[in-house]
């Protein structure tokens, strides 16, 4: 009775696609994308943007330059794409608070000569400068490190050491006064507890950097934005699937046959249903981003023209996509399948769950291929970088087109229900 | 009596298979209620959708009160209602609500809106139930309320597929009272069913159609005389039960019948004469052979 049982299961789920789809495919597929994004850096790692800034111009800070363009890890570059005038300190910034790379480095004037100083002293000449975007909190940390490594390729006790010793067999010999002065230096850096040693971007390191965060410097809770985006449109997306549903249960119920029997027209119905879900997107990124300034204290006053610009043209393509997956779907249960399957996959790809800046940049560059990437590229120039509202023209323009090609996607599939 | 609608030589075929309709003509008069009736399959549905213009046809015409309406020509089918087989209302929604929605797509408002739904709550006896969810409404309040929602534009013509399924006497009686108002109000109706007895009480004319044609169409009587002729239908009831059907032509046939019955040696409860019935007509017309 109970293999009767467990056979009836097996079958049902066989003959039910949806169910199937939902059980084996849907997992693989999403399984896939993250092995994709997470898997791939294992093999590789991903390389740091840099925009590289030499004030300088000496013989050193151009070995300098060379040592870091030879660098794997970064990618360096001196001018923006396109353009033969080099970075200089400000539209290096402007470049990290355009979110075009997460960090800029500035070789400071006088690097040349006070290239490298071994242990702490208040005379450390000029400050390296390290421009970042805190949204990509890896990227700062790996360029300061990798400069570091640049520089010196050894411990500095051990630089010291090596430095006295030096001195002493070429350079005539040490006093043994000196002697003693220098190993007490190399003990006390021995001696230094290792969370110390850990701080060389800030303080007494090796290298005299200077971090700086050029975006978002008043948040106190830097990606909530992102998040309150991220989730929003990801749910927005699933909602938007959801209720985009609710054609086919007009046609299921009979409600669409009494409907296109009236005076309405299925392009007036199409865009009626379109228009309510634009309505319930905007509704739903509301409340998430007025919790997200209640609870967690995003800055929403001051932003409210990007988030309108920003959250009416994310909803419209958001409901379009929605109405479309419904009008290429037969079934309700056909739909909660793919609909899984298609939001999921995007807002894992479009970077709705893991920051696109973590991921390969090969995938990086494919997920802007998918609208939500550019709704959450521009919730974040809104919300993180503080740019102003003409640097939401091409998410916009994006979105919209999307929209409107989602629309005419959905107004052609709906014609086998109008006239057959 | 003037034309209310007409469907002249309509062919439709599907995905080129057999065709769903085969050169149907039919003529719907101004104040009369026609019967469609067919087995399943037979091409009623897709007549009605032809009608309500969401079948693109072949070859063929529809006509609603002398105007030509193609298909996809809603404003052609102003004077037009439908009330599909299905309950097609939202059940979250009121009563009131669902008509108020149904009656905007038609195109009403305000005042008329108001006053349309006052009047399709009382013809459907719903004025007290109207602020209920409709899906806490009974199978027979539904099936009234699914006809309210087709009348608010206070059609000329209204199409009515198969209204009461599943309702019980009751309702099914005051579904009945309901026609008979439209009629009363010199509506139009195509009334699909496949209730005999219920053509027979309520319409003035009955059309069959089988394979995407017409092949029958007349009064209930017309219908009998072209097929089954004079005859006469003898019913003859046993006391153990059993029950004898024959067709006969004249009245001295039927006491030979029960002496034959008592001759087997059963005694004769009943014995009912009468002009064949509507069923007979169409099991006649289409066959007993199963069709789904």
């Amino acid at each position: 009775m109970i293999f009767s049982i467990i056979r009836t299961g097996w079958m049902n789920l066989r003959r039910d696609r949806a169910a199937t789809v939902l059980s084996f495919v849907v997992p693989i597929v999403f399984f896939s994308i993250f092995a994709s994004i997470f898997g791939a850096q294992r093999s590789s790692t991903p390389k740091v943007t840099v925009a590289l800034v030499d004030e300088d111009q000496s013989e050193h800070s151009k070995q300098l330059v060379a040592a870091l363009l030879q660098e794997t890890a970064l990618r360096v570059i001196e001018s923006p794409k396109n353009e033969t005038q080099k970075f200089d300190a400000r539209s290096a910034e402007a470049y990290v608070r355009a979110g075009k790379a997460p960090a800029a480095l500035v070789i400071p004037k006088g690097f040349g000569a006070t290239s490298i100083h071994f242990g702490p002293t208040t005379d450390r000449g000029p400050a390296f400068r390290l421009l970042a975007d805190p949204s990509d909190p890896i990227a700062k940390q790996v360029v300061a490190g990798l400069l570091q490594k640049t520089l010196m390729t050894a411990m500095p006790d051990m630089m010291i050491s090596s430095g006295i010793d030096a001195l002493d067999k070429w350079g005539g010999g040490l006093t043994p006064q000196q002697r003693s002065i220098f190993g007490q230096r190399v003990t006390e850096l021995q001696r230094r507890p290792a969370s110390q040693r850990q701080q060389t971007t800030n303080g007494d390191s090796l290298v005299n950097l200077q971090v700086k965060d050029v975006v978002g410097n008043n948040d106190k809770t830097p990606l909530i934005g992102f998040y309150a985006a991220g989730i929003g449109v990801m749910f927005m997306l699933f909602s938007a699937t959801g209720a985009g549903g609710a054609l086919l249960e007009e046609v299921e119920s009979g409600t669409l046959d009494r409907i296109l029997s009236t005076r309405v027209s299925m392009r007036t119905l199409l865009l009626g249903k379109l228009l309510y879900l634009w309505s319930l997107g905007l509704a739903q990124l509301l409340v998430m981003f007025l919790w997200a300034a209640l609870v967690f204290r995003l800055t929403l006053r001051g932003h409210l023209a990007g988030f309108a610009i920003m959250a009416a043209a994310t909803a419209l393509a958001c409901s379009a996509f929605g109405l479309m997956l419904a009008a290429a779907s037969r079934t309700r249960a056909q739909l909660s399948a793919i609909s899984t399957l298609a939001v999921l996959s995007i807002s894992a790809l479009g970077g709705s769950m893991v920051p696109r800046f973590l991921m390969p940049e090969s995938i990086q560059k494919a997920g802007l291929v998918l609208f939500n990437a550019w709704a959450l590229e521009g919730f974040m120039n809104v919300f993180w970088r503080n740019l102003p509202l003409n640097s939401l023209l091409l998410p916009v323009v994006v979105l919209v087109a999307w929209a409107l090609a989602f629309f005419l996607a959905a107004r052609q599939l709906t014609k086998r229900w109008e006239v057959a | 009596m003037a034309s209310a609608l007409e469907v002249t030589n309509v062919v439709k075929s599907f995905n080129g298979a057999r065709r769903a309709l085969d050169g149907v003509s039919l003529e719907l008069r101004e104040g009369e209620v026609l019967g469609l009736l067919g087995p399943n399959g037979a091409g009623k549905s897709t007549l009605v959708r032809t009608i309500m213009g969401r079948v693109a046809v072949a070859s063929g015409e529809v006509r609603i009160f002398g105007r030509p309406a193609p298909s996809g020509d809603s404003a052609a089918r102003e004077h037009v209602g439908f009330v599909p087989q299905e309950i097609a209302l939202y059940p979250l929604l009121t009563a009131r609500e669902n008509l108020m929605v149904f009656g905007r797509y038609q195109r009403l408002g305000g005042d008329a809106l108001d006053a349309a739904i006052r009047e399709a709550l009382e013809w459907s006896a719903l004025s007290e139930r109207a602020d209920e969810q409709t899906k806490t409404l009974s199978g027979g309040m539904k099936r009234r309320l699914n006809m309210a929602a087709g009348v608010l534009h206070k059609p000329r013509v209204l199409l009515l597929d198969e209204p009461t399924v599943g309702v019980d006497p009751q309702s099914r009686e005051r579904i009945y009272a309901m026609i008979e108002t439209l009629r009363g109000g010199g509506v139009s109706l195509i009334y699909t069913t496949h209730y005999m007895e219920e053509a027979e009480r309520l319409c003035d004319r009955i059309a069959v159609i089988d394979h995407g044609r017409i092949i029958a169409l007349g009064t209930k009587d017309e219908l009998v005389r072209s097929t089954i002729g004079v005859r006469r239908e003898i019913i003859i009831e046993t006391t153990d039960g059993q029950r004898l059907t024959q067709l006969i032509d004249k009245a001295d046939e039927m006491l030979p019948l029960m002496k034959g019955v008592e001759a087997r040696g059963l005694a004769v409860r009943d014995v009912t004469l009468r002009v064949p019935t509507l069923e007979k007509v169409f099991l006649h017309l289409t066959g007993r052979e199963l069709r789904e």
